[in-house]
């Protein structure tokens, strides 16, 4: 994971994602109103909210599953606003789902595999002809290790077939792929079940699954839609160590959580919604004392005179 | 105790696994030496010689048997099986209308190859060139193919944005447009009338042709080769970026889109390469019939594709392949009983559909989400 290490500090408050004046409307119904937040690059976010508050309406308009109403979304520069998902992603955002969407037939590590596959080029044409075809680096080049005189043969034939003509831009990306995937597996913590099917994996793994599927597509900003949902305490924990492992890799990370001993532990910053308003920013410790806050978490009482 | 030892014989069933599980455990070698068998048998079969299964009444050509004939057709339409598979098995799109790019392809070998089609005859006078010339079949191979991709392209370019049922109801369409087409466009199809002296790889159909009609070995071992080459290329889009999208877009369309894949790329992919297959079938299919006409290619045979690919076990190559085989084999074999035909076939097909909805030897990833979907339709009832 040494993808992206950057001496935080220096670029500390440069603007990564912009959230300027945001309405989604549903018919009559407002998800998101006029709302206006920024990402820092290397911060942490949490994007906090009681039930139906727009905070996953929102990553669906960061993400490009919807289109705002009104407003601009922002990225590194760039309008997001209209872009597809998939140019999205090309970007660097990445997400998770707050209902597990894996590719419940692939194995663990095919999904991570196909995240990987966001930034490859080999399409049909490539696959089909293996062209172009790459002159590889010492590091590349196929194995001469057999003690058997056949197959020590066959190695040097496929040795010298790569000096001569090169290896194929499609077989450098499928093996660079699954090294990649691999080390993500392992950076979640899931490599020991990397080829069972991810609809066998337990939930937990399933959960860690899907950030390193999201990680695989080498994204500026992940954003998290409830990864500690039907977290035990202990997970809870592993997951606080991981988002800030994620963080220390250099990427920022913006969160939708509801467990608040998480957010408030492991956030730079927070953001709370209601009813598709933003009515709070600031750090933990501010955000925790604002009333307007413990009054949409808490109620408040009608009766209060 | 009966309990006790089925689940014994479970277990070990599953230690052993399937025959695909007990292959793909073999050593490398091994598989390569099976495989090879397995292609020299191929290529011997028109000399086989067990009478029930060679005896066919399809004509008098073969004396009374024209077993390398059908053995032809078989190949063919596996060609056909294996392409329409990376439209449906692998992509998922339903695509019904796919006798249209089989069309395409006979089409293209009868109105570049032939000098019977007012497309050649156009040319000459154009071109102030002879009576007898028209472009050689071997030509024909990237017409053909080149004219299939750009239609399925051009038939997926704007209808890949639907969805499921509504994707098939439209390819239906587009099939019977290539046929009204070929009917009616007089001037360049010659229409109804069809067009006869379609050439062969020996050149236009003659006597003593190499390619000819009397013995037509040389056909099945051609096409054959082809079935061959398809395998190797589908094979390699299977376990790669393409096969891995496909597979994604199949299961989660909205979350592969998250995760960059591109899904109108890759579903236009899938119905090109679908399409270029198809091709190519049409055109083995049209240079070895020598005539080639619109009534061919009516949107029942779109059904028999769809039907080889799903009775066979969609995804799999190898069910697919089967299917497509046992599909043309049989209503040869029992043309006695052709009167009932469609009878059995419908029976055979609710049989299929009612013990083995996932096909004869499905892929492993289908029969399941075939049976989670199953589940989940229990759960709902429930």
């Amino acid at each position: 994971m040494s993808h992206n290490v950057e001496n935080r500090a220096d670029e500390a408050r440069v603007p990564l994602l912009e959230i300027d004046k945001v309405t989604l409307r549903f018919g009559g119904v407002v998800a998101l109103d006029n709302v206006n937040f920024t990402l820092y690059r290397g911060e942490i976010l949490g994007l906090i909210g009681p039930n139906g508050a727009g905070k996953t309406t929102c990553f669906n308009a960061i993400t490009g599953v919807y289109k705002p109403t009104a407003g601009e979304v922002r990225f590194d520069g760039q309008t997001v606003t209209g872009r597809r998902p998939f140019e999205i992603n090309n970007l660097g955002i990445a997400r998770t789902f707050q209902n597990i969407r894996l590719f419940p037939e692939m194995t663990a590590l095919e999904n991570v595999i196909v995240g990987c596959d966001a930034r490859h080029k080999t399409s049909v044409a490539g696959t089909l002809f293996r062209l172009p075809r790459i002159k590889p680096k010492p590091h590349e080049l196929p194995v001469v290790d057999a003690t058997n005189g056949m197959v020590r043969s066959w190695q040097s034939l496929r040795l010298a077939c790569a000096k001569a003509f090169g290896i194929s831009r499609h077989t450098l990306e499928e093996r660079a792929g699954e090294a990649k995937a691999m080390e993500l597996l392992r950076f979640v913590g899931i490599a020991d079940r990397a080829n069972e099917q991810a609809r066998n994996l337990p939930y937990g793994y399933q959960r860690r699954l899907e950030i390193a599927r999201a990680l695989a597509t080498e994204p500026k900003l992940l954003c998290l839609d409830e990864p500690a949902a039907g977290f035990n305490p202990a997970e809870k924990e592993e997951l606080n160590q991981l988002i800030r492992r994620i963080r220390d890799n250099g990427y920022s990370v913006l969160l939708i959580e509801h467990d608040m001993r998480l957010v408030m532990g492991v956030t730079d910053r927070i953001v709370v919604l209601e009813f598709g308003k933003k009515i709070a920013e600031g750090s933990p410790a501010e955000v925790r004392e604002n009333p307007k806050v413990i009054a949409a978490y808490l109620g408040v009482q009608e009766d209060a005179a | 105790m009966s309990g006790n030892h089925t689940a014994a014989a479970q277990a070990a069933k599953r230690q052993r696994g399937s025959i695909g599980d007990r292959w793909r455990r073999l050593p490398r070698w091994q598989r390569v030496l099976g495989a090879l068998a397995g292609i020299v048998f191929l290529y011997y079969l028109p000399f086989l010689g067990i009478p029930g299964l060679v005896y066919l009444r399809t004509d008098l050509a073969d004396q009374g048997s024209a077993w390398s004939a059908v053995l032809f057709n078989c190949a063919v339409y596996v060609i056909i099986a294996l392409g329409l598979n990376v439209v449906v098995g692998l992509a998922g799109l339903l695509d019904l209308g796919y006798v249209g790019f089989f069309a395409l392809g006979a089409y293209s070998v009868a109105l570049f190859g032939s000098t019977n089609s007012p497309v050649v005859k156009a040319l000459q006078v154009k071109l102030g060139l002879p009576q007898d010339w028209a472009v050689a079949w071997a030509l024909c191979i990237p017409i053909a193919i080149v004219l299939a991709m750009i239609s399925g392209v051009i038939l997926g370019w704007p209808t890949l944005r639907l969805r499921g049922d509504y994707l098939a109801i439209v390819t239906l369409g587009f099939g019977e447009i290539i046929r009204i087409c070929a009917r009616n466009l007089d001037g360049v199809t010659s229409g109804a009338q069809g067009i006869s002296e379609v050439p062969g790889p020996s050149g236009p159909p003659a006597a003593g042709n190499l390619f000819g009609i009397i013995d037509t070995k040389p056909w099945y071992w051609l096409a054959l080769t082809v079935v061959l080459f398809v395998v190797f290329l589908v094979r390699r889009l299977e376990n790669s970026r393409p096969g891995r999208a496909w597979l994604a877009i199949r299961e989660d369309e909205d979350a592969a889109a998250v995760m960059g894949v591109y899904p109108f790329k890759f579903k236009l992919w899938a119905f090109a390469i679908g399409a270029a297959l198809g091709g190519v079938a049409g055109f083995l299919y049209g240079s070895k019939a020598g005539f080639v006409e619109p009534s061919q290619f009516d949107v029942n045979l779109s059904i028999l594709f769809v039907a080889m690919v799903v009775v066979g076990g969609s995804g799999n190559m190898a069910g697919v392949a089967l299917g497509a085989v046992l599909l043309t084999y049989l209503p040869e074999r029992f043309r006695e009983f052709s009167d009932y035909r469609v009878l059995v076939f419908g029976m055979a097909m609710v049989a299929v559909m009612v013990l083995r909805p996932q096909g004869l030897i499905p892929s492993k990833r289908r029969a399941r989400e075939l049976h989670d979907r199953a589940e989940e339709a229990k759960v709902n009832v429930a």
